[in-house]
């Protein structure tokens, strides 16, 4: 299977590698996927928390290139968008502009989760209540 | 000059060596003639090359050239032996023995007797890939008609002890079918002294051309018959009817003589560069090597990376270097490598592994550039597994409550 000129591209220069300090309370860490299943997430952002605005976001992925790729964007994505705009990112978004093909769609699945985990992290540090969220259940 | 993409998956297929295709032509345009046309001499041309072909076929692997039947491939051969001998024998009984480490195509017919009445067993391998010889020989009962164990691991290259696991069935007045794709032609393999009834091996492993394998069927000591699983003209002493695909024969009969001739230099020359990537890897923290090491195929090595995810890792080279991995992302089912899993390795390990076969046109080169590439592209990636992190920060990843999904 050939992987999209957009995947190769985040594979071979990912965007936003690193970690954050996921003690600080203004950082929220999501981490989602299993190693048994070949991939596991882990998605970091930075909330100013006068404004709600993501000002960094930073990943780290064991997993095949598209999830590597669906990560990387993701993390693009969030940079400056508010915690609100954040939670109306959408897996499918992800496949459309990486073109994942059907099999890889549980990788941006994957990225929405992590996003979702790492916003609700922070929310609970920050004394507010988890949000639930529809389960996508295509893994 | 190295040139691109570099092919390491021979255990998938071998490409054609020019002297096997060389020995093809004729076959296709010139000498096209039937084996089967007794009348003319156009299938008397053919009938003579066939029967040089099949010559050549007997002779790397010991046998009489009447014991050979050409099939269509291993797959062919695998199904014909399990599936004809489970007809032929029912009224000695209806059991066979596998192991669980063995081809689709073994396993899957298998399966296919199951759902015919038939009984099978299917033998756990031990941490190397090896079979239990003790396990084997009390799996045995009274209605056991076959035990099917194959020569050689096409993922991890473990060679089973093919003489001690004839001998055990011999004992039992069992017959001993082997499927022999990976050893053929790079090991030496003798059915005679292996004690081996019935054995599926194919043309496109060795340096010759896909469609067309053979089943080697025993004559003498027991005598074996199969039952045809194809109806028609009955060819191939009435056990595989068709008309004989004479330019592939051709082929595989000069593959066959090539592998004999050169087995020892390929195998020598190959186990030191196999030997040579395999070090050069291990020199990786967290590297391991699945399977025996010593009771394995010169040209094979499977390693797994651990925290690196097996298809991310080819797509750091993939453009450049054709491997295999044990890892499945691609199949809806997400399932790794049932091999891998059969010798205990956590599916975490399993999706970590990556399939290297050497073959007779790989270059020194060649594995100092996968080395090079490999090792790069591990240390790349595990700059970014969180899995890496978490192990270098003395986390046991096994206490964290995973979302199985």
């Amino acid at each position: 299977m050939a992987y999209s000129e957009k995947v190769i591209d985040h594979y071979s220069n990912p965007k936003n590698v690193g970690t954050l300090d996921k003690g600080s309370k203004s950082v929220g860490t999501g981490l989602v996927g299993a190693p048994e299943c070949g991939d596991v997430m882990r998605l970091q952002i930075q909330v100013d928390d006068a404004t709600g605005v993501i000002t960094d976001a930073k990943f780290k992925t064991f997993g095949c290139g598209s999830a590597i790729a669906s990560s990387s964007l993701a993390t693009e994505w969030l940079k400056g968008k508010t915690v609100d705009q954040a939670m109306a990112i959408d897996n499918m978004d992800l496949v459309e502009e990486l073109n994942l093909p059907p099999v890889k769609i549980h990788c941006s699945v994957l990225a929405e989760d992590a996003i979702k985990a790492a916003i609700n992290d922070y929310r609970v540090k920050n004394g507010l209540e988890e949000l639930v969220f529809e389960e996508k259940g295509v893994h | 000059m190295l040139k691109f993409p570099i092919y390491l998956d021979n255990n998938a297929t071998t490409p054609m060596d020019p002297r096997v295709l060389e020995t093809m032509i004729p076959y296709f345009t010139e000498h096209f003639g039937n084996a089967a046309s007794r009348n003319h001499p156009f299938g008397w041309e053919a009938e003579e090359a066939v029967d040089y072909a099949r010559e050549q076929v007997a002779k790397l692997v010991g046998a009489d050239p009447k014991e050979i039947i050409f099939t269509s491939g291993a797959t062919e051969g695998d199904n014909l032996a399990i599936k004809g001998v489970y007809e032929m024998y029912a009224s000695k009984g209806n059991h066979i023995i596998t192991a669980t480490t063995e081809h689709k195509a073994v396993l899957d017919t298998c399966k296919h007797i199951e759902k015919l009445g038939g009984e099978v067993t299917y033998l756990q391998v031990k941490e190397d890939g090896l079979i239990d010889l003790a396990e084997l020989e009390a799996a045995i009962r009274p209605t056991t008609i076959l035990v099917a164990i194959m020569y050689a691991n096409n993922e991890i290259g473990v060679v089973q002890p093919v003489k001690e696991i004839s001998t055990i069935a011999k004992k039992h007045g069992v017959l001993f079918f082997t499927d022999a794709v990976q050893a053929v032609g790079k090991i030496p393999v003798d059915v005679l002294k292996d004690g081996i009834d019935l054995m599926a091996f194919t043309a496109h492993k060795m340096y010759g051309p896909k469609g067309i394998g053979a089943l080697y069927v025993r004559r003498k000591n027991p005598r074996v018959k199969v039952t045809a699983q194809m109806d028609g003209g009955g060819h191939e002493r009435g056990m595989r009817s068709g008309t004989l695909n004479v330019p592939g024969i051709v082929g595989f009969g000069k593959a066959c003589e090539l592998a004999r001739l050169e087995m020892a230099d390929d195998a020598a020359r190959l186990s030191k560069l196999r030997d040579k990537l395999e070090n050069a890897l291990l020199q990786i923290e967290e590297s391991y090597v699945n399977g025996n090491r010593e009771h394995r195929l010169p040209h094979v090595a499977n390693i797994s990376f651990k925290h690196v995810e097996g298809e991310g890792l080819l797509m750091g080279f993939n453009k450049n270097i054709a491997l295999s991995s044990g890892s499945a992302c691609t199949s809806a089912s997400l399932e790794p490598s049932y091999v891998l899993k059969a010798l205990g390795l956590g599916d975490d390990l399993a999706h970590s592994s990556l399939r290297f076969g050497l073959g007779r046109f790989t270059t020194e080169e060649q594995i100092d550039y996968t080395i090079e590439q490999i090792s790069n592209t591990v240390h790349k990636l595990r700059d970014m597994s969180p899995l890496w992190e978490m192990y270098k920060e003395g986390i046991d990843l096994n206490s964290i409550e995973w979302a199985h999904h």
